[in-house]
């Protein structure tokens, strides 16, 4: 199953098992999504709960969260994640803080969806990586699912929560296939972190599709290098499995972060604080960050290959790390 | 002077001048226990705009909802939160209506359905068109009643959501408080459109406006859009002209405005006026007209009594609320933890789901 059907199936099968789970977007129903995640689902349900809307961003997801205070489960899809930023205001000062400001009275059971990610040719306003602005809030949730089965699994689980929820997905994996459970049960645990790939010497953590890429990197690495990268993919950064890359790196003694997002203030940057806080003693040499380049995502083809990771810089940062030591 | 709105019947209109003395004296209250530091951050008060509040309030049922801005104050109080609770907030306390996590800009009271005070202007249109979207897929007849300031119609959301609004056919009413200030740029210093019924029209939402220094026209005039938009599924924009006495927040210094215009509207005082109507049309007797005041004024030595003695928030409770514990959150996930082991609240919750069924 492709990672846009697992999205769809988790979308369709939530919205059987609750009435009061509905969807709100820009082009979501005739058209069928920008990318094809709910195609079919207007047919299926209707206007009443698949709602086209006008272009619109913060006020749709500031609806969202009006209807989730008072008892519906809106999804929310966003037509890439560089649009949230017209809704940041609903989604940091409403959507995560109302139910703290109040004192607890009220849940805000929201989800809102997105893609993200270069490698489309699509410029500095429609390619970013932007899961660190959403990490940074307390009172959202946010998950990052780089396989079919933990986008179907991760979805469902975001539904069924009654916490605000950001769902990251990424347009490179849309179209990648995954083995995927059929049951409808299948709700992935968020603050779990997977494993891909076993290994002792060096933890590599990948966000996102970097999870792929890190994977990719592993194979070569034991390939060409006889190293034993441990690939951990965290799945979700709120909450996030420290618990996990903390033992890995225990064992491994060193660690490399990849992410698809900018360095500064970055996934990597807050968890090479967390892991040399926490396992300093551990660490046979600093922590490595593979990144995205420090600037707006450039158009031209050979430019946007070059500013986002690929699987030789991965090699490279952990060859650096293993040798420095 | 245009003619008066009818009265309503004698209960009803006493219980308007005893809500709007409440809200006056409350308010009075507040900006003296600002002056004595009980009260930190921002106070904005209503003083002066008591007849929109509770001309509006009165006009819902009680399942409706109420969303405001952050001028919140009256609008919980008319909704029947208790005094003591909302001074309580005030005070930063434990027992304040949001547990002291609010304060004067945010307060909620989800029983009585008054659904916020929200600090980002414009911000709260959405949350309301959400609020009434879900009247719509349940299918019940609540109404939400959202207010907004006259410097809010300038905000991106105010188009998206009376387009979205409209288009939607949401049984929900928009009540532009017309204090005539954003903060301190006048109305037409800030507004190619002054009036401000009209805000609404292209975007397919019609308007009325109301004469906000008077409880009986806003009520009347509130009745008739919140009629509209419950049986006619529709919604409407309500423009009620007012004044705020006060300037926008304590910390005002008022260089934006005369003293002369500050008291031609003093003048017509709507706490005032409306208890002078009443004795006048023989509704209340003028020692009843003074109980109702000296009511208001024991409610809110109460309300200061009562948040004088309720405690500050414990330090540990500093992190409550900032997730719902579930599945997804076991417990509190932070950086603050500084801990790989067990975060707080997991333990207990472990310990449940490991007990036997009873």
């Amino acid at each position: 199953m492709r990672y846009r059907e697992a999205l769809n199936a988790a979308l369709r099968e939530e919205m059987e098992r609750d009435e009061r789970v509905m969807l709100m977007g820009e082009d979501i129903g005739v058209f069928n999504g920008a990318f094809k995640v709910t195609a079919g689902l207007l047919d299926a349900f209707g206007e009443r709960r698949v709602r086209d809307t006008p272009i619109s961003e913060n006020t749709i997801v500031g609806m969202g969260v009006g209807a989730a205070m008072t008892g519906l489960r809106p999804v929310v899809e966003l037509m890439t994640i560089n649009f949230s930023l017209l809704a940041f205001d609903q989604i940091v000062n409403h959507a995560a803080h109302i139910r703290y400001m109040f004192g607890g009275q009220v849940e805000v059971p929201l989800v809102v969806r997105m893609p993200q990610g270069a490698g489309h040719q699509l410029g500095p306003t429609h390619s970013h990586c932007l899961e660190a602005l959403f990490l940074h809030v307390p009172g959202l949730l946010v998950a990052v699912p780089s396989t079919p089965a933990d986008a179907k699994g991760l979805l469902k689980a975001a539904i069924r929560d009654d916490n605000p929820v950001i769902f990251i997905e990424h347009e490179y994996l849309y179209g990648q296939r995954g083995e995927v459970p059929e049951s409808g049960d299948d709700v992935a645990e968020f603050g779990h972190a997977a494993i891909r790939r076993a290994g002792d010497d060096v933890t590599v953590v990948g966000i996102s599709r970097m999870a792929i890429t890190a994977e990719q990197a592993a194979e070569t690495l034991w390939e060409e290098h006889e190293i034993a990268a441990e690939v951990i993919d965290p799945r979700t950064l709120r909450p996030l499995d420290l618990d996990t890359i903390l033992a890995s790196v225990r064992r491994t003694n060193r660690c490399v972060i990849v992410e698809e997002g900018w360095p500064h203030g970055g996934v990597g940057a807050n968890l090479a604080a967390l892991v040399q806080e926490q396992a300093f003693d551990d660490l046979d040499a600093p922590i490595a960050r593979v990144t995205g380049a420090d600037l707006p995502m450039p158009y031209s083809k050979p430019l946007e290959q070059i500013a986002f990771p690929h699987e030789p810089q991965v090699v490279d940062a952990v060859l650096a790390t293993c040798r420095g030591a | 002077m245009a003619e008066l709105h009818p009265l309503p019947e004698p209960g009803i209109a006493r219980d308007w001048l005893a809500t709007m003395l409440l809200i006056r004296r409350f308010e009075e209250r507040a900006g003296e226990m600002y002056a004595k530091a009980k009260v930190g951050g921002f106070l904005h008060l209503a003083i002066g705009e008591e007849a929109t509040i509770v001309g509006t309030a009165r006009a819902l049922r009680d399942s409706d909802y109420l969303v405001s801005t952050y001028r919140s104050h009256g609008h919980t109080l008319a909704r029947g939160s208790e005094p003591g609770r909302v001074m309580a907030e005030l005070f930063g306390r434990e027992d304040g209506l949001c547990r002291g996590r609010g304060g004067s800009m945010h307060m909620f009271d989800l029983e009585r359905r008054f659904m916020g005070g929200y600090g980002i202007v414009g911000g709260n249109l959405p949350l309301a068109a959400g609020m009434a979207l879900r009247a719509d897929y349940l299918g019940d007849d609540d109404v939400t009643v959202c207010t907004f300031g006259d410097g809010a119609s300038n905000q991106g959301t105010f188009g998206e959501t009376m387009n979205l609004a409209a288009l939607w056919k949401l049984p929900v009413v928009f009540q532009v408080t017309n204090n005539q200030f954003g903060m301190g740029t006048a109305l037409a210093r800030h507004s190619a459109v002054t009036d401000l019924r009209l805000k609404g029209e292209s975007f397919g939402v019609p308007g009325l406006s109301c004469d906000g220094m008077d409880v009986a026209d806003t009520h009347a005039v509130m009745g008739e859009a919140i009629c509209i938009a419950r049986e006619e599924r529709r919604p409407m924009l309500v423009e009620a002209l007012t004044y705020r006495f006060r300037g926008h927040s304590m910390a005002d210094p008022e260089e934006y405005r005369t003293k002369e215009q500050v008291e031609e509207w003093r003048a017509r005082d709507p706490v005032e006026t409306f208890g002078a109507r009443l004795v006048e049309e023989g509704v209340v007797r003028a020692e009843e007209r003074e109980a109702l005041d000296s009511e208001a004024l024991a409610a809110v030595d109460a309300a200061v009594a009562f948040a004088d003695a309720s405690p500050f928030p414990a330090p540990e409770s500093l992190y409550d609320d900032v997730y719902v514990l579930g599945d997804l959150v076991r417990g509190w996930y932070s950086v603050d933890e500084r801990s790989a082991g067990v975060h707080r609240g997991e333990d207990e919750r472990r310990m449940a789901r490991d007990a036997p069924e009873a």
